[in-house]
């Protein structure tokens, strides 16, 4: 997970209905024929046949209690420690499983839930602003475009009003106010005051109180932490997930951990495209190992892209640096209206020979037009030749955020107040005074919505795996709003799967399981093999530089903006560079040691196959929504046009080996508790 | 910029380790630190000698992973993480030196990295409040002076990347410590444990092998978060507190 900030809202002017019908398609579109198979409708069974309001309640009661004497009998193995993955550690701990905490930092501490920047949502309505349940229900079904599951969301806004209760119990220090209550602002430009925030660092906060529970019942004998280990495989026994292959990162050792239950907290896999604002260490590996085994993959195209981040500088680039959003309210977009200013001095360039482009497309939002609509804009100005800032592999990536103006009017006082350590990080990283010369921006890649389905219980479609925060699908739809997505994770580990999973421990104890099983035996001896082979290749190019280059594929055909032809183009790219990687890669040393290039050819493999699987995805969606913009689908304006009548579904996706296509399964989205519409910006 | 970089390289933990030499070419003012050694290491990597390894993970200064000694200072010349660091800070022609965090406490794992996890469990014997989840009192039902909140919250943001102690003469984690001693105990959610977590943290801290604090202020000065030295002070005031009380 990445960064929130400021993003703005989008505001419903038209129904569907309407805006379906002046759009709708007058074929039968099957543009990713050939690249799946059809496969059985799938359905959350789990969710109670009640008025949504009534839905967590019921389910709370339905799931089955297991006898505080049984649960030390039971365990329970987590991958991952941000704050779904710590959260969940911390909470069955103290419920008395026995607990086994997985992640490949050196400490769970340092798990990227730590990067979140804005604030957390909460229902709290301590505004007395007209907030509820519903409305924050109601905002995150809208904001992620309504292509998310309305049960899993009206749950999340139930329970986000506990997480705050919670985290100040553990000392999270949220801001205050003078008389000492929390305090709260607006964000996403929602019209209610939800957002709770220990200054630009509410993510870190949020992290260390669900840490500093895990570590407490590290001390209380309930919760074992390997730290530096890898998951590289599930293990499924019975077709029930049963542990996992995981490689001591320090010695290099291949061990098997079983266990009764799995749960996947394994983050976000954003870093398909090389480039984006994950940690360097971010990846797929886990979940798509679960994939493989059985998990269905749902929605994997829908990735959002934030616009106001700090362009690259060089082919040297490792990783990206979000600014908030907020910079746009004050902030003016342009780029020169001529390919020969480019290369300018800014400060040289005449107000007349400057194009601000969103002002003259979008009269009416100007410069704060929705964020997969800026970074469009972006991108397409770029292409054309008209970016600024260094080039890049012969291309300026970047564009203006001009504070002259704002600067002006309130003085360069009332802008440090508003922005200062925004304009600090700027420098910091630049070099550049954003007081003295524009700000450069571009957009980009910062959270994916995509994940492993899962059902109301949370649980995939492998019995005994579950999957929390960012990588389930269930919850943001195409688009998330800012300030959900520590909501979310907080949400899953600490409130919702402690009461699930109890409902599948139930039916312990399970069968003993031991390191001999042939299951057991050949997921360990896959990944052996996998290993050897990385090893054995010694061919002539580095991980990363595969790595780069399947970033630059997707960046420009499965990115801001899809096509029919483009995605195809990237499959073909895609496949023929798996195969050169598998031929000629080179890494170096050992697998008996630490050995950090190893590490990387594990995830770059697997990124390979979701990155296919991402493409397929969005060649299949040929309709405009959230964060996935298909060219064929927008409206005479340029805006993204949805096609309720054939996409309002969940797109899951099924493993069907390495030399098959995938099958797909659709989950239709059926809303009773709110009316879908369409979104617009003129 | 072409810079001549002196680093450690040891295989592991039980090994002997030494300084090699490394000359870089063409080095972009822009690219990070961090950014300086992945260009080294594809070049290491093309001419078939092993990449060094290093920590780092978010690299946007908050995670706490990266983090080394250069030219003798940790996290470098300015006051920020090393992935934050760039190498506009330094000159062309420039001899780097390159160095794991330098503490007993901190053994070496392999060429740049170190094993940290004794601070996980100085935070095992007390780093946090004793509450389990679903037993939380209405968030507003106790309400905090803003000051205090304020001052909680900027020691709060320690990252426990450990530069306090690879800066101290005496390898002390005092600053890491005092900024969780502060931090939970300007909370009025911290005060039911305030004796014992000081008391037990402390007794890890030794028994870890950190040294004690003879106020040298080293720690502060290298913190990336400004983390101030008073949170020294408050701890060895926990400390007395605590044990006036018979702990």
């Amino acid at each position: 997970m990445s960064h929130d900030s400021h993003d703005m809202d989008m505001p419903d002017t038209v129904t569907s209905t309407e805006a379906s019908a002046s759009g709708s398609l007058d074929g039968d579109y099957d543009d990713a024929a050939g690249y799946y198979t059809p496969g059985a409708p799938l359905f959350d069974t789990k969710a109670p046949d009640v008025p949504i309001a009534e839905r967590w309640q019921t389910r709370k009661f339905e799931a089955r209690l297991v006898n505080p004497a049984n649960r030390r009998k039971l365990s329970i193995i987590i991958v991952g420690t941000g704050l779904a993955g710590a959260s969940a550690a911390a909470t069955l701990g103290e419920a008395g499983y026995r607990v086994k905490s997985f992640c490949y930092q050196d400490s769970p501490r340092r798990a990227h839930s730590i990067a979140a920047q804005g604030g957390i949502n909460a229902a709290k309505n301590y505004k007395e602003d007209g907030d509820s349940v519903h409305r924050l229900f109601y905002d995150t079904v809208k904001g992620g475009d309504y292509r998310s599951r309305e049960s899993n969301v009206y749950r999340l806004a139930e329970v986000s009003t506990n997480i705050i209760d919670q985290c100040v119990a553990q000392g999270v220090p949220f801001a205050r106010e003078y008389g000492g209550l929390l305090d709260n602002r607006s964000f996403g430009g929602v019209q209610v005051s939800r957002t709770f925030y220990a200054r630009g660092q509410t993510g870190q906060q949020l992290l260390i109180g669900a840490y500093q529970a895990l570590e407490r019942q590290v001390a209380a004998g309930t919760v074992e932490t390997f730290t530096r280990h890898e998951m590289l495989e599930l293990i499924t026994v019975d077709g029930k997930a049963r542990g996992i292959v995981a490689r001591d990162m320090v010695t290099g050792a291949i061990e098997t951990h079983l266990a009764d239950v799995v749960v996947l907290a394994s983050g976000g896999y954003g870093n398909v495209f090389y480039l984006s604002t994950n940690a360097m260490g971010c990846n797929v590996t886990a979940a798509w190992r679960a994939h493989r085994k059985g998990a269905f993959m749902a929605n994997p195209c829908y990735t959002q892209i934030h616009p106001t981040c700090i362009p690259v500088s060089g082919s040297h680039q490792s990783k990206l640096t979000l600014m908030s959003e907020s910079l746009r309210n004050d902030g003016r977009i342009w780029v020169p209206k001529n390919q020969a200013d480019c290369d300018k001095d800014p400060r040289e360039i005449p107000e007349e020979d400057r194009d601000y482009y969103l002002e003259r497309i979008y009269p009416s939002f100007g410069n704060l037009v929705p964020r997969d609509i800026a970074s469009r804009a972006a991108k397409n100005v770029c292409d054309e030749g008209r970016g600024v800032g260094p080039e890049v592999d012969g291309v300026r990536r970047g564009v203006y955020l001009d504070f002259s103006a704002a600067i002006e009017r309130l003085g360069k006082k009332g802008i440090t107040e508003k922005y200062d350590n925004l304009f600090d990080m700027y420098e910091r990283i630049t070099g550049e005074n954003p007081f003295e010369v524009p700000m450069r921006i571009y957009p980009a890649v910062h959270y994916v919505m995509g994940g492993l389905w899962v059902d109301y219980d949370l649980q995939s479609t492998i019995p005994g795996l579950f999957v929390t925060g960012e990588a389930n699908f269930s919850d943001h739809g195409a688009n998330r709003l800012g300030a959900s997505a520590l909501m979310q994770g907080l949400a899953d580990g600490y409130f919702v799967l402690p009461h699930t999973i109890r409902d599948y421990l139930a039916d312990g104890p399970f069968e003993e399981i031991t390191e001999d099983h042939p299951a057991v035996v050949e997921a360990r001896e896959s990944v052996k093999s996998r290993i050897d082979h990385f090893l054995s290749v010694n061919g002539t190019r580095s991980v990363d530089s595969y790595h780069r280059e399947l970033g630059n594929i997707m960046w420009e055909y499965c990115g801001m903006e899809r096509t029919e032809t483009g995605l195809k183009k990237a499959i073909d790219l895609i496949r023929s560079l798996k195969d050169d990687f598998y031929r000629n890669v080179k890494v170096l040393g050992s697998a008996e040691t630490l050995n950090q290039s190893l590490e990387k050819a594990g995830r770059v493999a697997d990124f390979f196959e979701l990155g296919e699987l991402m493409c397929i995805d969005a060649l299949n969606r040929r309709e405009s929504c959230g964060g996935h913009f298909r060219g064929e689908s927008q409206t005479e304006d340029g805006e993204a046009l949805r096609h309720d009548d054939e996409y309002a579904y969940v797109a899951a996706w099924e493993w069907a080996g390495e030399d098959s296509i995938p099958v797909l399964h659709k989950e239709d989205l059926v809303y009773t508790a709110i009316e879908m519409k369409q979104r617009s910006y003129k | 910029m072409n810079l001549t970089l002196k680093i450690w390289r040891q295989p592991d933990a039980s090994s002997a380790g030494a300084m090699h030499t490394y000359e870089l070419s063409d080095v972009s003012p822009d690219m990070s630190f961090l950014e300086m050694l992945d260009v080294l290491n594809e070049q290491l990597n093309e001419k078939g000698e092993e990449p060094i390894a290093f920590d780092s993970d978010c690299r946007e200064g908050i995670c706490g992973t990266c983090g080394l000694m250069i030219n003798g200072d940790a996290h470098g010349p300015e006051v920020t993480t090393t992935c934050q660091l760039h190498m506009r800070s330094f000159k062309d022609g420039e001899t780097i030196t390159i160095e794991p965090w330098r503490s007993d406490a901190f053994p070496v794992v392999k060429d740049l990295i170190v094993d940290r996890s004794a601070f996980d469990r100085i935070i095992q014997q007390g780093g946090y409040i004793s509450v389990n989840t679903g037993s939380a009192p209405e968030a507003h039902s106790v309400p905090v002076p803003r000051d205090d909140a304020l001052r909680a919250f900027n020691v709060a943001t320690c990252i426990g990347c450990g530069a306090c102690v690879a800066a101290c003469p005496n390898g002390s984690a005092s600053l890491f410590m005092g900024a969780k001693i502060t931090h939970l105990g300007e909370l009025p959610q911290g005060q039911p444990e305030r004796d014992t977590r000081v008391v037990n943290m402390v007794a890890q801290h030794d028994h870890e092998g950190f040294g004690g604090c003879t106020n040298i202020g080293a720690c502060t000065a290298a913190c990336p978060k400004e983390i101030p030295l008073d949170v020294i002070s408050q701890l060895n005031k926990d400390l007395r507190t605590a044990i006036k009380h018979g702990h």
